[in-house]
């Protein structure tokens, strides 16, 4: 088993809502995260998930357990919306992340993997939405970073533009190793795209249960998504 | 570039009429409060002889830039900072109304007294009549501003002028236009108030020197002169500054 890239220990997060009200977001949500691996997060709606996701990435603040990146390194963000920045253009956007240092680098090939060759000078207004995710991906990518989070980056899509960008995304991945987490609401997606799926109850989260898959991605057939989907369902019910 | 043209056309047309019509008025009155266009023209001519009109132009610009870049340097520090904290912004809210209340003449006329009648009163008087107004703009664009970009920013990592170079202040562009279009053409009415009171040069001390004479085509060829200036600055320097920056918003449409 490779070592570690981050570990997560929350214990009875507490979101603060407006005129005082007080919410329990988390009751315990305790994972680690095996370097290049690929990890799925799901559970209903409103169960916590992306809370998660904010307390790892400093968004929000936690003041009871620990959120540790074990591992030096940059972390990238893929979010429910694209977050372009508007006034830049789709290079522009993808470059804003890279250091000094890197602000030369040819960024042809990842361009061409992406098909955004033609789109490099496009403001982010005249993309389809499809097209403004791909950028997001490649403006995460780019930074080569040592966790990505994404969060239901393949919502509001329709079902092929989402199937396209799931692959892109396995093609990037594949070709530049990250550790990912990734929230989805489809139990079908996390199943095809996840080495480790995460289970959490409804609100206030806790991990139910952790389903490894060990069939490789290329092998994950209809009748093996189905299987696993099965298995994660059961969890979701029992918790 | 023909609906230039017709645009053109159009604001000439609308000049021309304006002109026809005072000197029609002028001459059927033929009293020397309302002298015709063409005595207006004369003055114009007779003062840029002398040199006198480009001297007090300047001089009045010269102020009017000075006291502009001040009040937008340090009106929209504060507003942005005071959209920003909720505390301070309350603590500091009423200071700001008091100010924006008070009087441009109360303010011109304590200046003089406190700091004396010399160029740095002058235009801390004017950018101080404006400072409230760029402040709460700014306020107000620094509270719209869009939290996803800022976390976004905070992911990547984003430094202190990064992000305020490619996230805040585009964000908050149309805002700063705003503050300037207004801020211009407040900033040169109070400049000539100014240098009425307490200057001896500038086309607010010409006015008042020709008011005196009781010369109104002279009073009227500063005046024109200057609005010409600030039309040439709309036009010529805001305008396509302001199509720049929203460059990408019109590649929507």
């Amino acid at each position: 088993m490779s070592e570690n890239a981050l570990v997560v220990d929350v214990r009875d997060h507490i979101f603060k809502m407006g005129r005082g009200e007080q919410l329990k977001a988390i009751e315990h949500v305790n994972f680690s995260l095996p370097a290049n691996s690929f990890t799925c997060i799901v559970g209903p709606s409103g169960c916590g998930k992306t809370t998660v996701l904010r307390l790892i990435l400093g968004l929000d603040k936690h003041n009871n357990g620990r959120v540790e990146l074990l591992r030096d390194g940059p972390v990238s963000a893929v979010f429910q919306e694209p977050r372009l920045l508007p006034w830049r253009t789709v290079e522009q956007n993808i470059r804003l992340v890279l250091p000094p240092s890197r602000q030369q680098e040819s960024l042809d090939d990842l361009f061409e993997v992406l098909g955004l060759a033609e789109l490099r000078g496009f403001y982010p207004n005249q993309l389809s939405l499809g097209l403004a995710r791909r950028v997001s991906l490649a403006r995460a990518f780019v930074l080569e970073p040592q966790l990505l989070i994404l969060d239901e980056p393949f919502v509001s899509l329709d079902a092929s533009t989402a199937e396209r960008l799931r692959e892109l995304l396995l093609t990037l991945w594949q070709a530049r190793p990250t550790t990912v987490l990734m929230v989805t609401h489809d139990i079908a997606e996390a199943a095809a795209l996840a080495d480790t799926v995460l289970v959490f109850t409804p609100r206030p989260s806790r991990v139910v249960g952790v389903v490894d898959i060990d069939t490789p991605r290329e092998s994950r057939n209809t009748a093996v998504i189905g299987d696993i989907q099965q298995q994660i369902s059961a969890l979701s019910v029992t918790g | 570039m023909r609906s230039r043209l017709q645009k053109i056309g159009l604001v000439g047309a609308s000049l021309t009429t304006f002109v026809l019509l005072w000197a029609l008025l002028a001459n059927h009155l033929n009293d020397n409060a309302l002298p015709p266009p063409i005595d207006v023209w004369n003055s114009l001519l007779v003062e840029y002889r002398s040199g006198e009109l480009f001297h007090h132009l300047g001089m009045t610009l010269l102020r009017v830039l000075a006291a502009f870049i001040v009040a937008m340097a340090v009106g929209s520090a504060i507003g942005i900072w005071l959209g920003m904290h909720k505390l301070s912004n309350r603590i500091l809210d009423p200071w700001l109304i008091l100010l924006l209340n008070i009087p441009a003449l109360v303010i011109i006329v304590l200046s003089y007294i406190w700091f004396g009648l010399n160029e740095a009163a002058a235009v801390g008087a004017v950018a101080l009549n404006k400072i409230p107004n760029v402040v709460i703009t700014l306020r107000e664009g620094a509270r719209s501003l869009n939290p996803e970009y800022s976390e976004m920013a905070q992911v990547y990592r984003f430094g202190f002028i990064k992000r305020l170079r490619h996230v805040v202040i585009p964000q908050l562009q149309p805002f700063f236009a705003a503050a300037t279009r207004s801020g211009i053409s407040l900033i040169w009415k109070i400049v000539l108030i100014v240098e009425l009171l307490g200057r001896s040069n500038g086309v607010g001390f010409q006015i008042h020197l020709y008011f005196q004479l009781f010369d109104v085509a002279t009073i009227l060829a500063y005046t024109l002169a200057f609005v010409a200036v600030m039309l040439f600055v709309e036009y010529c320097l805001l305008q396509p500054l302001d199509n720049h920056s929203n460059r990408w918003r019109a590649s929507h449409e």
